[in-house]
């Protein structure tokens, strides 16, 4: 059997488990509209997926991933509760000399399911243990609902929210205003000045005198966010305790069980994390019933954080040292309403790789 | 023999040339000033290949020239650092690769009031802020590394500066040298908007053959060049 023969039919094997499952095995275009992924992810997934041009339909997008497509058709014509299951190509570019490949099979399984969110996080995470068991991978787990509820509870203006909020998948920029805005970092020098200027007079004032107006952004808009800054300013920092709460839950690595009693313990501090963490608690429980060892289950507050920008609940992957994650997914309830157009539906689901299956059992090099 | 590609016409020519000239190789235009053929003089085994400025980091890329004059900037957007390796910085042809906004933007100066910005635009006009230029990977690469979100590249081949008056961006990221078209335009750069710093630059192929006698002849030209003796 050649390779690529070889990986579809471990892809097969892998897709039947899922249509065993209860999935209804759907299909998904391989050329899709570009402007729905680049408004979902930004102008980041060029660098991660072919772009191409049609002379009718305009910028394409060679299927990245298949969460879109299938989010899509569910919102569309699909009745509820649903599990889906797929098999295809998915096409991401990679480093030069990275090795990596740039086309391969993606299978995967999909629950739409409003009664009992943890439970399906449980199905996806015990199904998929069991079909990668013997392949000697490293669970790992997180929940970036908890992470964005201690956000939300932050006693802060809902404008430095909404901005911490908005960058949870860029750890980095999140990281830089979480400390500029606990005090920790300090103002630099351009906002100084440039506070200093804005209170030299009225924003409309300052506008004007800026010279010729010009661009599709309104004087409005720039005199709300130049008043927006001098209030800020005279915020005063997220307090040191509440801070101190947060970087301790960014950085919070220990086995499931234990990572549940220490959220427990700084929800006394952080009321505003106790649903999210009940939540986890539930979570733990239905992954117990279904025989996870919860006492040792990897948990990680920030996993998933720097994959695609949708997911913000449970997040899980299974690794081996020194390729990709063989498999991953997570809970993406917001992207459903992103795509659903007002509806909304619970979301959670996640893919394997084929390829590495079958690599880590030996059947292809 | 070595190809060396040199940029075709202009002010870039002529600082190509003084720069070999200083360094006793002798390189013009053969026949009328019309013709895109080259000589040199002063080292055996060297041909010029007459370019694009534009089209010196392709050939560089598909092996058809060893050596090439052309900007950071070009490269960079291009090619990766497996195909091309470094020689010299020949001191001409500086330019900057930044951000603009418009002058009105008061309440923007850096790229992180940019990315703000960015988030109330997409709320208020229900798509993403345009930034017009060319070198899409560079600032791609550039605003991704600052985290920014709710952009979007649109392609501006010519006349960037223009974009915003017309309202088809509302900022820019182009290359300058003075300023001065930018702020005709009634833009202005952000204080730590500098995504690259362009100057010309002597490049080797790392595709290209290079046999024995063409690391011989390398060696002779780089010796005059002042530059170290093995192209990579």
């Amino acid at each position: 059997m050649t390779q690529k023969a070889a990986i579809r039919a471990e892809g097969e094997r892998l897709l039947a488990a899922f249509v065993a499952a209860g999935a209804v095995p759907v299909e998904a275009d391989i050329l899709l509209p570009a402007g729905t992924l680049l408004d979902l992810y930004g102008e980041d997934i060029r660098a991660r997926a072919y772009v191409t041009d049609d002379p009718v339909r305009g910028e394409m997008m060679l299927r990245p991933d298949f969460t879109v497509p299938v989010v899509q058709a569910h919102m569309a014509h699909g009745a509820e509760p649903a599990r889906y299951a797929y098999l295809g190509e998915v096409f991401r570019k990679q480093m030069r000399g990275s090795g990596r490949a740039s086309e391969y099979l993606q299978v995967g399984y999909e629950v739409f399911d409003r009664a009992a969110p943890e439970a399906a996080d449980a199905e996806v995470f015990a199904l998929f243990r069991d079909l990668l068991a013997g392949l000697n991978l490293r669970p790992v787990t997180g929940d970036i609902g908890i992470l964005m509820a201690a956000v939300r509870g932050l006693e802060t203006t809902e404008r430095r929210k909404a901005a911490l909020l908005r960058h949870v998948w860029r750890p980095v920029r999140f990281r830089a205003l979480l400390d500029r805005f606990a005090g920790r970092a300090p103002v630099p020098a351009d906002r100084v000045r440039l506070l200093e200027r804005l209170k030299a007079g009225s924003p409309s004032q300052l506008i004007e005198e800026a010279g010729t107006f010009v661009g599709l952004r309104s004087a409005e808009e720039i005199a709300a966010r130049a008043e927006a800054l001098v209030a800020d300013a005279e915020t005063p920092p997220i307090k040191a305790t509440e801070a101190a709460l947060l970087y301790d839950l960014l950085s919070l690595e220990a086995p499931a069980a234990h990572a549940l009693s220490h959220l427990r313990g700084i929800t006394a501090m952080l009321p505003a994390i106790g649903p999210a963490v009940d939540r986890f608690a539930a979570r733990l429980d239905a992954l117990a019933e279904r025989g996870v060892d919860v006492a040792t289950l990897a948990f990680e507050a920030s996993h998933g954080r720097t994959a695609l920008e949708y997911y913000d609940g449970f997040v899980f992957s299974f690794l081996a040292d020194g390729l990709p994650p063989v498999g991953s997914g997570g809970r993406y309830d917001a992207l459903t309403a992103v795509l659903g157009a007002g509806a909304f539906i619970p979301a959670v689901g996640g893919v394997i790789r084929p390829g590495l299956v079958a690599r880590l059992k030996g059947a292809v090099q | 023999m070595i190809r060396i590609g040199v940029p075709s016409k202009g002010r870039l020519m002529q600082d190509c040339f003084d720069w070999f000239s200083a360094r006793g190789v002798a390189m013009r235009r053969a026949g009328s000033d019309r013709e895109y053929s080259g000589i040199v003089e002063g080292v055996e085994g060297v041909v010029p290949v007459l370019l694009s400025a534009g089209e010196i980091p392709r050939e560089l890329a598909a092996g058809r020239i060893h050596l090439g004059v052309t900007g950071s900037d070009l490269v960079r957007e291009q090619l990766g650092e497996d195909e091309v390796a470094e020689i010299a910085k020949l001191g001409f042809g500086q330019a900057d690769l930044i951000i603009a906004v418009p002058n009105v933007w008061i309440d923007v100066e850096t790229v992180d009031d940019l990315d703000a910005a960015a988030a109330g635009f997409r709320r208020a006009h229900g798509h993403r802020l345009r930034i017009a230029t060319k070198y899409h990977r560079l600032v791609r690469d550039f605003l991704q590394s600052q985290g920014v979100a709710d952009y979007q590249l649109v392609d501006s081949q010519g006349a960037t500066e223009g974009t915003v008056l017309n309202g088809t961006a509302e900022a820019i990221a182009d290359i300058t040298s003075s300023g001065e078209t930018l702020r005709a335009n009634h833009l202005r750069i952000l204080s730590d908007g500098l995504i690259h710093s362009s100057q010309a630059l002597l490049w080797a192929s790392r595709v290209a053959e290079w046999s024995a006698a063409d690391r011989a002849t390398y060696a002779g030209l780089a010796a005059k060049l002042g530059v170290p003796a093995q192209p990579y």
